[in-house]
């Protein structure tokens, strides 16, 4: 409740603010901090969120997604939609339109052929950019005149939005990277620690995995703006000594992603020099539950595949029985508090996509417990249901992670009362997210029964996400154990839905497609059992003014509009 | 001695290539993936296209052939080239220009020099784990002595119990109970390390001072707390023998017994202890530096393990094998300064 | 040892040993602590029956009462029966991985210290030790063990076998080095010379008179060695790669606490305060035995 109080004060605090404050750099010095340190201020060379967030304020992408996921133009002058033109109707090729007069923070002017030679960048071949998937499907990009791009894709693209749009693919100068094209990459040290950018500040320092220093762009295209003077963004750590930071001792302005339990955090904002704030977005705490057999007696290179479908877990009452046993709102309680939502639904945000079933949200042993009885699985002497030789007996792996391992405990001993037997396993994350094929821990080889992980979709539209789960996705020796269908789902009818999805280019009927799938896999089979809708807590020091917590783009997308409460 | 030391230095060369491989085979086999940090949302085909761009396609020997050229070759001429050009220490040499563009080792996760990063990272190792070792060594060895001559005083009866109390509480909860009391609570020191913090003036001074006392506080109690243990016992080992007995008898003053006689038979298991500590102020100290966001080298090491930067971890580990190397050998030459009668052949 | 020896009749050496080690007053009152706290995480279960991984969520973060007497944690798991599961793992490993360090550091510093042949391959041998990185090593050892392991010996005790190892085999180093180099000393002095010119044979020399005035620096290190053990051990279950999550050990129980040391400070206390006495009792109980083991000092 308390935690609630103080969103509200900040917004009362917000909505007061003095509009005084048009002078540039009059505020002095921010300092914001990040719990993983950036180690690269290219985005096109690390998908990492730290390095996309520590460059998004130097520089940036023609629009960007705001609070509400809606689209709103930076470097464009409009976001272009079929509506206005801008998108073609056959939903081929978008045109954007450059703000006239826009200036690199060395002074050149950005124009058009920065924006190609952008692509051109991400798309050669040898460059390995981590940010080509945005740039998936484009036959062309051209320019048009100085300040016109026209992006041209090989087949109808429902969602044109993906170049160009978002923290991933900001736009980076020609002059400064056009010998760093390809293999030649990773070689540019200097440009890719320093980027030339339109954005609000522009790099003094980097210090690779520690801290950057950044100062007010002289070039601004907003002669107001940025407020600071100065900015440094710290890294490395650990969540509770960045909220500290804010919170306790007031050293930071600005505390990125604090994962902690709600009433350590709710102790740290009783230090009344900052709050902690949560927006939600589209990630989503859930169990897979394996359909295949990852039994280790099972031959290397058997386990987890097609071979052999998995003895109980391939029955939908079982699965059921699963989630019915799990108290969701609990949970969130004990892992998350304001920072989480009870969810049913792989796809939780933009609203429209939502499904919004809740039935799962109640626990219901009973049910479960009936589910269980009528399926034949008899309990043994034990308290361990089986049914001939068939015993209920499941591994359930995660990453390490505090809020994780206590979910487990939790888990377990509600699926220990319904009469499974769980041994908990978790695996350091950077193996669990690898996708070293040689290791046994990935979460694409799945070697256990059940394991448990968040995960999200880029930007606002879900199609590629619910794509992922098709029968082609799953991840095999042959493909590597490359594949996003984790839970190995392998549903006709849905293969074929996803496939119309990519034909549809309205709206709505993309919406009511989008829910279709997504009760598919997660309320109708139980294949996935989603747990909690993530949201992203920031610390925020009370002397920060105009900060908005945005989960669709950077967190300092608006940096510019910072300003020092006095 | 100078043919044993010279005999050991050549003899090192082939320890340090087998190290190094060893190392390397280590790293491939150990799972993990440079990929690990990248975001679900980015789909495999890009994940499996980045990891091919940073040359995990190429086999195995070639890799290794690789990195041993650029670490032994490469990464020494552009660093002989900064040292005639620019350094003040042999800046008047002639300028050399040994470096010649070939590709230097480079670190996955930043795609720049491995080495650049590392020279970056040696001040504030240096000052924080540096000093900690330092005050560490230098808290250690009178308490040790005095604890050991005193046995079972009140003095040594305490020195016990803050030593073996400071050891055995990790430095994950003293770090933090010292950032809560004083940072939190008191407000007097930072509880994050500035590392671009410039000393060129009073003011710089006494904040660079300020940020350090917690964390060299931290690790020289730790530090203390280990050595002062040896130093004691070894003194007491001595201070039973005959010798002494003799000396004391000869009429000597008991100071003179004691620091002179004493101290110098009991330092050989203490040089081993002092000397086969200094790499590890190298390595860094991994959790203090977590703890008190100092990012030196330790959080270089971790954060590259974390996220598979081979390259970055099987540099560090092998300036890591080196130190240890070269300071082994320097503890076998103190243990004939001290010890004249072991013998070097 | 000691009861059996001391109904013997003629004074023998272990009741020298035995005699001189009680009039150490640390060494005893440590023996007693070190014997109860092991006593209780051994024997205590039998009579505090809660499952220390049962979870009561309606009891979460409960203070010390008497249903409770050490609280509940963020879970309602009961902290009691937790420390004593917990103490159970950390003490077991915490001996026996410092056993084998030990041994493993002894015999190479003895033998490379003693018979200068074996010295440069030994040595070098430890050098690449050292500079082995541990987390990776530990890694690969996780990766191509636990499997087997857990498979053969179940899950619990495969962990047990694989933690042990591992944190053994990356930490008998510093032993090496510091053993050897007090037997190259010990190997100049006099009273070597002159029982090698009565033609002691080698194995003997070193029982009769090397090992036993090593002893000293080996028994710092096996004190250090065993909180060390305890300490690595939650370092790794945090990374991942120690014990089952729902699987405590005190070194585990105390990192678990830190974020909530303000609040619920009696948590960190218990974890702390158990392994810093078992580690000042060994001590003591150390310090004891090494006085009653040496000859002079027994005589004084």
């Amino acid at each position: 409740m308390k935690f609630k109080a103080l969103m509200l004060g900040a917004a009362a605090s917000f909505a007061f603010a003095p509009a005084a404050f048009a002078e540039r750099g009059s505020s002095g010095h921010v300092n914001v901090i990040y719990w993983q340190a950036p180690s690269i201020l290219n985005p096109y060379l690390s998908g990492g969120t730290k390095d996309l967030e520590a460059s998004s304020v130097v520089i940036e992408p023609l629009g960007r997604y705001d609070e509400t996921g809606a689209l709103v133009p930076y470097l464009a002058t409009e976001i272009p939609t079929v509506a206005n033109g801008g998108v073609a109707a056959d939903l081929k090729s978008i045109t954007w339109k450059l703000k006239p007069g826009l200036l690199w923070s060395d002074g050149t002017p950005l124009t058009a052929a920065d924006v190609v030679f952008t692509a051109e960048y991400c798309m050669h071949p040898e460059g390995g950019c981590a940010q080509s998937a945005k740039f998936e499907g484009v036959d062309k990009v051209e320019a048009i005149d100085d300040l016109t791009v026209k992006v041209s894709f090989k087949d109808a693209k429902p969602n044109p939005y993906g170049p160009f749009m978002g923290a991933q693919a900001p736009v980076i100068q020609k002059a400064q990277f056009a010998e760093c094209l390809g293999a030649k990459a990773p070689e540019c040290t200097a440009a890719n620690f320093g980027p030339i950018g339109t954005g609000p500040f522009r790099v003094t320092e980097f210090r690779p995995n520690d801290v950057i220093s950044y100062e007010a762009n002289p070039n601004f295209r907003d002669p107001a703006k940025p407020a600071f003077a100065t900015m440094t963004l710290k890294g490395g750590g650990d969540a509770a000594a960045a909220g500290r930071s804010v919170l306790e001792t007031g050293e930071f302005d600005l505390a990125w992603n604090l994962q902690l339990a709600p009433d350590v955090l709710a102790n740290m904002a009783k230090g009344g020099k900052g709050e902690a704030r949560s927006g939600f977005g589209s990630l989503v705490e859930r169990i897979m539950v394996n359909a295949y057999n990852a039994d280790p007696s099972l031959p290397e290179g058997e386990r987890s595949t097609a071979k052999h479908p998995h003895p109980f877990l391939s029955d939908v009452n079982v699965r059921k029985a699963l989630s019915l046993a799990i108290d969701r709102p609990l949970l969130v309680e004990i892992g998350y508090g304001q920072a989480g939502r009870p969810t049913c639904d792989l796809v939780p945000a933009p609203a429209i996509y939502v499904s919004g079933r809740t039935e799962c949200q109640t626990q219901d042993m009973a049910a479960a417990n009936k589910l269980l009885d009528d399926a034949g699985y008899v309990r043994g002497a034990d308290g361990v249901r089986a049914k001939g030789d068939l015993r209920l007996k499941m591994v359930f792996q995660t990453s390490t992670n505090a809020v994780r391992q206590d979910f487990q405990a939790l888990i377990k001993q509600w699926w220990e009362e319904l009469g499974f037997e769980v041994e908990l396993r978790n695996v350091s994350a950077s193996v669990f997210f690898g996708g070293d094929p040689g290791s046994p821990d990935t979460f694409q080889k799945f070697y256990a029964d059940v394991q448990m992980y968040a995960n999200n979709f880029d930007g606002t539209d879900p199609e590629a996400y619910m794509a992922g789960q098709t029968c082609d996705k799953i991840p095999r020796p042959e493909s590597q154990w490359q594949g996003e269908n984790i839970a190995r789902i392998c549903i006709p009818e849905y293969d074929a839905l996803v496939a119309e999805l990519g034909k549809t280019g309205d709206l709505a009927a993309r919406a009511e497609i989008v829910k279709q799938l997504n009760n598919m896999i997660t309320n109708d089979s139980h294949m996935i059992i989603p747990l909690v809708d993530r949201g992203r807590v920031t610390g925020v020091a009370s002397t920060l003014g105009g900060f908005i917590l945005n989960t669709w783009d950077a967190e300092l997308w608006n940096v510019a509009d910072w300003y020092r409460i006095k | 001695m100078l043919t044993f030391i010279i005999r050991r230095l050549f003899l090192a060369i082939p320890t340090l290539l087998v190290i190094s491989l060893i190392i390397f085979l280590l790293l491939e086999l150990a799972p993990g993936d440079p990929m690990a940090q990248v975001p679900l949302t980015v789909p495999p085909e890009v994940k499996e296209k980045m990891r091919l761009a940073l040359g995990l396609g190429e086999p195995l020997h070639i890799r290794y052939v690789k990195w041993v050229w650029q670490f032994f070759v490469v990464e020494p001429s552009v660093m002989i080239d900064y040292l005639t050009s620019q350094s003040r220490l042999f800046g008047w040499l002639p300028d050399t220009s040994l470096y010649n563009g070939q590709l230097r080792v480079l670190s996955w996760q930043t795609r720049s020099p491995v080495m650049d990063i590392v020279v970056q990272r040696l001040p504030q190792t240096m000052w924080v784990v540096g000093m900690g070792y330092l005050f560490g060594v230098m808290i250690a060895l009178p308490i040790g002595i005095y604890s050991a001559y005193r046995q079972y005083s009140v003095f040594d009866q305490v020195g016990t119990f803050v030593s073996m109390v400071g050891f055995s509480v990790p430095t994950f909860f003293t770090g933090v109970l010292l950032i809560v009391i004083f940072s939190v609570e008191l407000g007097w020191f930072p509880s994050i390390y500035d590392t671009t913090l410039v000393v060129n003036s009073w003011d710089s001074f006494l904040m660079q001072v300020r940020q350090m006392v917690m964390p060299v506080t931290v690790l020289a109690l730790f530090n203390a707390a280990q050595i002062s243990r040896f130093m004691r016992s070894s003194m007491l080992d001595n201070l039973g023998q005959d010798y002494v007995r003799t000396a004391r008898s000869k009429g000597l003053s008991e100071r003179s017994v004691v620091l002179s006689h004493v101290l110098r038979n009991s330092m050989i298991p203490v040089v081993t202890v002092i000397a086969l500590g200094v790499p590890q102020v190298f390595g860094g100290a991994i959790i203090t530096e977590q703890v008190f966001k100092v990012n030196g080298l330790g959080q270089l090491l971790i954060g590259a393990i974390e996220a598979n930067d081979l390259p970055m971890v099987q540099t560090l580990t092998f300036i890591f094998a080196l130190l240890i190397v070269v300071f082994n050998l320097i503890a076998d030459v103190l243990y004939g300064i001290i010890d004249p009668r072991i013998r070097y052949d | 040892m000691t009861d059996a020896v001391a109904s013997a009749p003629s004074r023998s050496q272990w009741r020298d040993i035995w005699d001189q080690f009680k009039t150490h007053r640390g060494a005893l009152v440590g023996a007693v602590v070190f014997l109860t706290i092991v006593a209780t995480v051994f024997l205590g279960p039998l009579f505090w029956t809660i499952d220390p991984t049962f979870v009561n969520i309606r009891a979460r973060n409960q203070p010390p009462s008497l249903q409770y007497p050490f609280g509940t944690d963020q879970l309602g798991r009961d902290m009691l029966a937790r420390m004593m599961a917990g103490g159970r793992v950390s003490i077991s490993v915490g001996l026996t991985a410092m056993s084998l360090a030990i041994t493993l550091g002894s015999t190479m510093g003895l033998l490379a210290g003693y018979f200068r042949r074996l010295d440069w391959p030994l040595m070098r041998l430890t050098e690449v030790f050292q500079s082995l990185p541990l987390l990776p090593l530990l890694l690969v050892m996780v990766t191509l063990f636990r499997e087997p392991l857990s498979g053969a010996l179940g899950p619990e005790r495969g962990t047990f076998i694989l933690i042990v190892g591992a944190i053994g085999v990356t930490s008998w180093m510093a032993t090496a080095r510091i053993v050897r180099g007090s037997v190259l000393a010990l190997k100049e002095r006099e009273f070597v010379l002159a029982a090698r010119s009565i033609g002691t044979d080698d194995f003997k020399m070193i029982l009769r008179h090397i090992l036993p005035n090593v002893v000293s620096p080996i028994m710092v290190s096996a004190t250090l060695g065993i909180a060390a053990a305890i300490i690595t051990e939650s370092a790794l279950s945090f990374l991942g790669l120690g014990f089952p999550p729902d699987f405590p050990t005190w070194g585990r129980l105390l990192f678990d606490a830190v974020d909530y040391m303000q609040q619920y400070p009696a948590r960190v206390i218990w974890p702390g305060v158990a392994i810093s006495l078992t580690v000042l009792s060994v001590n003591y109980l150390g310090d004891g035995l090494r006085d009653a083991l040496d000859p002079r000092i027994r005589g004084r």
